[in-house]
């Protein structure tokens, strides 16, 4: 059987280290990459990395571990931030990252479920991440499986119909082992998603399609792990965590630039980005 | 509004009609429900059309494995593969218009690139649709679900092929579509038949023309062929209802036979059975392809029987398709 070999941390400290080697990591794949997603990478690490070490159980020697809990990004072009956790809690040698977005690399540019195994799904066309959650959500409840799914969308995301499809489905099915999170860094890709199709009230919306809405600083640890327990102790409604954060977060010429959403650090900007990352 | 195709998928005059017709979604839900019986691990969603897509037999008996998803296609096939990723078998179904073209993308990347065991049982394809027209007439359905790595394309030609195909996919891993109709419709396959993935079922290579068909045309071409083989023309009839994979080796052994195919399908000439045979055809063996079928423009209202006449999918025709073909 299966134990959580790196789960449930729940020393701040120690959180806070994996997020700054998680950020310097996936600065290093994107750079040797050479393209990618660099700001909404960085800007739910924070919460990703607390979902991973402090919440789920997982085995990375057995990604399909029947007990373990899920996770699904659902916005895809944060790969680089599913990788390096990934490869942080050892599903793969660290040396692997150095693949990514080259030919045969089971990291694919996008994740892919069938060549990286504990992606649960492939994800990377925006919207669909949710849809899946539920009916995994769905699948292990009628199988009394206590795992609970997690899936984080991007602010700009959530402007994909399907997106409120699902989110009138977990309500209606009281999907309760589900908990969303919304990485609300403020930018997509053609600018302020406020100015691209506006989204506000967030909460709100959320709310009045029937979650239980926890709004938090995204990258502030305590807040995260707290949230993290309310949304397990809510019964009979599914939870959603408004993390508001900032784009390219960690990297102070990365931070809310919109021209970095799909821009890989050259060279000279990962040596500055990974000094900032260590003084921190 | 009638339900039955009269003229000409029904049997001539005189023939014992009402016990001899059968909606292929009516086997369906009748299939799925007996599927549920004996197992657990199989279960249906369907988007505000479970009355019509025959799903509601099984939503009444295993409420609990049965998600209604609201008119919402999208977010049906995303959940239907997350049941699949967490050991379900999940049969999806809506008409065949909204289920491949409203939710192509999550198709896309939710069932056929994650690669999950998620079943596609779509109904109301083809003009047979009838009264309500080109908006629920799915004419492209095959076209789409066949351009996607994974998938594989069914067409079951009568009922008792539909139960057949229903329990050969739930023992099938991984994604498979299949479109079936509104109407009733005539049984067509040998009462000993079984459906096998992949394997075409030839009623006959002819030596002068095969008619390769799928779906209500395969009982079409039986009569056309019948007509013509009486007029001396030694014409096959082959049920191609395993659209992709592609049974290759029977059409080529139909081509080779006859060096002459006619393709014979309630759907677009354009990237169907029609185009299937073709690529295989120009590649492998290239002889001449007639191709029958709605001539890349939309349905429109009216009785099926009515329209299948109107859009020249007729025994009639696919006689004088054949015959002109011939000629050149
Ligand atoms: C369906 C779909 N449309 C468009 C895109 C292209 N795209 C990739 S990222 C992105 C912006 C995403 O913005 P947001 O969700 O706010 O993500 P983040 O800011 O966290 O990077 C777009 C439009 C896509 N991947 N999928
Ligand atoms: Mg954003």
């Amino acid at each position: 059987m299966s134990v959580i070999a790196k789960g449930k941390t729940r020393d701040i400290r120690e959180l806070k280290n994996i997020a700054g080697n998680v950020r310097i990591n996936i600065l290093h794949m994107l750079t040797k990459a050479g393209s990618g997603h660099t700001g909404g990478s960085l800007s739910a690490v924070d919460v990703a990395v607390a979902i991973y070490f402090s919440k789920m159980a997982f085995d990375p020697k057995n990604p399909l571990w029947e007990k373990r809990d899920r996770f699904i990004m659902s916005k895809g072009h944060a790969a680089p931030l599913i990788y390096a956790i990934m490869a942080e809690a050892g599903y793969f040698p660290k040396e692997t990252i150095e693949t990514l977005r080259k030919i045969e690399s089971p990291l694919q540019g996008h994740p892919c479920c069938r060549t990286l195994p504990g992606i649960e799904v492939s994800t990377g066309s925006l919207g669909q991440g949710l849809s899946v959650a539920n009916g995994m959500a769905l699948g292990l409840k009628l199988d009394d499986n206590p795992a609970r799914v997690y899936c984080i969308m991007g602010d700009g995301e959530i402007q994909e119909g399907q997106i409120w499809e699902a989110a009138m489905t977990a309500a209606h099915y009281k999907i309760d082992n589900i908990c969303g999170v919304v990485d609300n860094n403020g930018l997509q890709i053609d600018g302020p998603v406020e100015k691209v199709m506006g989204i506000e009230p967030i909460h709100d919306k959320w709310a009045s399609f029937g979650w239980h809405v926890i709004d938090i600083d995204g990258h502030n640890m305590e807040e995260i792990l707290a949230a993290l327990n309310e949304s397990e102790s809510v019964k009979g409604k599914p939870s959603v965590i408004i993390a508001n954060t900032t784009k390219g977060k960690g990297v102070s010429f990365f931070e809310n630039k919109v021209e970095y959403h799909g821009v890989a650090p050259s060279q000279e900007e990962f040596e500055k980005a990974v000094k900032e990352i260590n003084n921190d | 509004m009638t339900e039955t195709l009269h003229n000409p998928v029904l049997p001539g005059p005189g023939q014992d009609t009402e016990k001899k017709l059968k909606a292929t979604r009516d086997a369906y839900g009748e299939a799925l429900l007996e599927l549920g019986k004996k197992r657990s691990d199989i279960v249906a969603l369907d988007a505000d059309l479970s009355g019509s897509t025959k799903t509601c037999k099984f939503a009444k008996a295993f409420p609990d494995r049965f998600f209604n998803m609201g008119i919402a296609e999208q977010d049906m096939i995303g959940t239907a593969a997350g049941l699949a990723l967490t050991g379900k078998v999940p049969f999806a179904s809506t008409f065949a218009v909204f289920e491949t073209g409203r939710a192509w993308d999550q198709i896309r990347l939710t069932v056929c690139y994650s690669n999950t065991n998620v079943k596609l049982v779509a109904t109301h394809g083809g003009i047979t649709v009838g009264e309500d027209g080109a908006s629920h007439q799915a004419l492209e359905d095959i076209a789409l679900m066949r351009a996607l790595p994974n998938m594989n394309v069914i067409v079951p030609a009568d009922a008792a092929e539909t139960t057949s195909v229903i329990n050969a996919i739930a023992d099938y891993k991984g994604p498979v579509y299949v479109r079936l109709g509104r109407a009733k419709i005539p049984y067509v396959m040998p009462d000993d038949y079984k459906f096998t993935l992949g394997k075409a079922f030839v009623f006959h290579i002819g030596k002068d023309a095969n008619i390769i068909a799928a779906g209500i045309m395969v009982d079409i071409a039986k009569k056309a062929a019948e007509i013509l083989s009486k007029e001396g023309i030694d014409t096959g009839v082959i049920n191609m209802s395993t659209i992709k994979p592609l049974d290759e080796e029977t059409v080529l052994s139909a081509a080779g036979s006859s060096g002459f195919i006619v393709t014979a399908e309630e759907h677009s000439i354009i990237g169907g059975l029609g185009g299937a045979v073709c690529e295989l055809l120009s590649e492998r063996c290239p002889v001449r392809v007639k191709r029958v079928g709605m001539k890349d423009i939309f349905g429109c209202s009216g009785s099926p029987d009515e329209l299948l006449k109107y859009h020249g999918i007729t025994v009639e025709n696919l006689i004088k398709e054949v015959k002109t073909s011939l000629k050149k």
